[in-house]
């Protein structure tokens, strides 16, 4: 129990020494990666909450990413560049769609929530490219990065990333504290046995319900974060592909635990930052290893390492 | 009486998508009923069918000869693919399913573009089907879009006909209804697993390889085919090929006439700026809309059995 919160802290320590080191080699990409891995993390930690605590299998995730950039877009063409009001709008926008799809999807198990929540996504996806106010399809720019405390601290790189390494740590802290408090617990019993929860007094569809909205507020978190990293919002943030590599950042950490969602998503935007510099056909091997790992070591990389390392975890 | 027409025609080439529409669905529908098994890649199947239309038409030159060996094909992968990675995925959680399909997914859709390129292929309308036929008044409607509603509809019928009078098709509704009890009987449960998940193959790339003369064939199309496909299947309820033919009509016909006649009935009731903009932000979520209003009414679609 106690391994995961230090193994986090590790990694956001390690994190944490990425630009005095990329100042050190003389390679500032290696901060702009950096802040993606975060940026992803965090909305990869947003999942984990549903689908790792919950077993809720969503497949139309990324949808919050993209409100959350699109609150950007938003927000910046009335006059509104503040990070934290942006923030707030996002998470506003998602609270609600989240609420409304959520009502709908969690009346449903198994298959059909993977498809409802796909089929979200995509009604999310074709709102945004039918909006030609903000460019439809082909998406718009944004005309600078938002400001903090009305100064524009967020366009030097360096404090940009540190801004966003905060969130994720103040994501994690609260998803902890939320996972070993008393509605972690009633979430995770659900997950085991719905009948059991019902028999003891509780409604399951109203903790789901909560941490279904929980996860997409703090998922549209980490768009407003994306956006304001590539300066630049499309409806292809909330691509359905998008809502896969979220799961299969859950995949590759291990589900279900807060450490391993931030693991798998610093390794799968590693991973695609790696072989998309060797090939435009990057996504084949992707899908190669990503299937590798399915079919032979189900429990993630996490899994593999403890694996190889008996004893290293009590 | 422009009006009606215009209703007519769009009718039609909802009825026309929506059979398309059909023929993947059924695959999977089966698939799902059967299996309990979630399948991504089944849309690469339609993109492959296609792919594998446009390749053999261009080798034989011959639209028919093109067509048969299409289907073979589609058929050979769907048996190889079970062979190699679905069947070890039977036994497995959802999820485990859901990322194993869709990293089949990248590596066809990315073999497809090392094969082919990303850049759109177009497939020869057969002689003896192109054309078009006089309909009612100055209407006319192209010969292929009525052949590939008749091909499709002889298909439903060629389905029923097989689920519900064969042996084959009794022992598919056995093994949807108790797959153990099916097994203890004595029948090779797994070689039935295998025939089925070919035969959802070979219908999603027959849906390919008809579509491929209308449509141009890119990389994209199986994305957009498998999200709507799933909408079918919800609506129609996981495992009914009579609701994957229903909800698949459904859909067809609301996305086709509510892309075209959404932005001119709203404007009966708002300026027409305003109802072209909002016409065209939510023709395509009608679809969308419409899952989510069947589904608070059945949650388990409309010929659905309920869990």
């Amino acid at each position: 129990m106690s391994a995961a919160p230090k193994a986090a802290i590790a990694l956001l320590v390690l994190m944490a020494l990425v630009p005095p080191l990329a100042a050190a080699i003389g390679d500032p990409f290696l901060t702009v990666i950096a802040t993606r891995m975060a940026v992803f993390a965090i909305a990869a930690l947003s999942l984990d909450l549903i689908l790792g605590y919950g077993a809720l299998v969503s497949f139309g995730h990324a949808a919050y990413l993209g409100l959350g950039a699109y609150a950007v877009a938003v927000c910046a063409r009335h006059g509104i560049t503040d990070l934290v009001v942006q923030m707030a709008a996002g998470a506003g926008a998602a609270a609600v769609f989240a609420a409304v799809s959520g009502a709908i999807s969690l009346r449903t198990r198994g298959i059909y929530f993977i498809m409802i929540t796909l089929a979200f996504g995509q009604m999310a996806y074709f709102f945004f490219v039918s909006l030609s106010a903000y460019g439809g399809d082909d998406g718009t720019s944004l005309a600078a990065r938002s400001t903090l405390l009305g100064r524009d601290w967020l366009e030097n790189d360096t404090a940009f990333f540190y801004v966003v390494l905060a969130c994720l740590a103040l994501a994690y802290g609260g998803l902890h504290r939320l996972v070993h408090a008393r509605f972690g617990r009633v979430l995770i019993g659900t997950r085991e046995s719905e009948l059991r929860m019902r028999a003891i007094g509780y409604r399951p569809f109203r903790y789901r319900l909560a941490a279904y909205v929980i996860s997409g507020m703090i998922c549209a978190v980490a768009g407003v974060l994306l956006a304001n990293q590539t300066e630049y919002v499309s409806p292809a943030y909330m691509a359905w592909t998008r809502s896969g590599e979220l799961i299969v950042m859950l995949l590759l950490g291990g589900i279900g635990t807060l450490a391993g969602a931030m693991a798998g998503a610093l390794v799968t935007v590693g991973l695609e930052e790696l072989l998309a510099g060797w090939s435009e056909h990057w996504r084949l091997g992707f899908g190669l290893i990503l299937l590798a790992v399915v079919l032979w070591s189900p429990a993630g990389l996490a899994g593999l390492v403890r694996r190889l390392l008996p004893g290293d975890r009590a | 009486m422009r009006m009606a027409n215009l209703f007519l025609l769009q009718l039609l080439n909802g009825a026309q998508f929506g059979i398309l529409l059909f023929l993947v669905a059924a695959g999977l529908t089966l698939v799902f009923g059967i299996m309990d098994f979630i399948n991504l890649a089944h849309g690469v199947l339609y993109m492959l069918g296609a792919y594998l239309m446009a390749m053999f038409a261009l080798a034989t030159g011959s639209f028919w000869l093109g067509l048969l060996l299409a289907l073979g094909a589609t058929l050979a992968v769907g048996l190889v693919l079970e062979w190699a990675v679905f069947r070890r995925l039977y036994d497995r959680p959802h999820l485990d399913q859901v990322l194993a399909t869709f990293a089949l997914l990248l590596i066809l859709s990315e073999g497809v573009k090392i094969l082919w390129g990303s850049a759109p292929l177009n497939v020869a309308m057969p002689e003896l089907l192109s054309g078009s036929v006089p309909l009612a008044g100055p209407l006319r409607y192209p010969v292929y879009r009525i052949a590939i509603i008749a091909a499709g509809l002889a298909t439903a019928l060629g389905l029923w006909w097989l689920i519900t009078r064969t042996r084959a098709g009794m022992l598919l509704r056995a093994g949807a209804s108790n797959r153990p009890m099916v097994a203890a009987l004595g029948v090779d449960i797994s070689r039935l697993f295998m025939l089925v998940f070919a035969l959802g193959a070979m219908l999603a790339g027959f849906a390919g390889a008809l579509v491929s003369p209308v449509l141009s064939v890119d990389p994209g199309m199986g994305d957009q085919i498998l999200i709507l496909t799933f909408v079918v299947i919800v609506i129609g309820g996981v495992g009914s090929v009579k609701g994957a033919f229903a909800g698949a009509l459904l859909v067809g016909i609301v996305d086709t006439v509510g892309r075209i006649f959404g932005p001119i009935w709203l404007k009966l009731v708002m300026d027409p700026a305003a109802a072209a903009q909002a016409g065209r932000v939510l023709a395509p979520m009608l679809i969308y809309l419409l899952m989510a209003a069947v589904l608070s009414w059945r949650p388990n679609g409309l010929f659905g059995r309920p869990s």
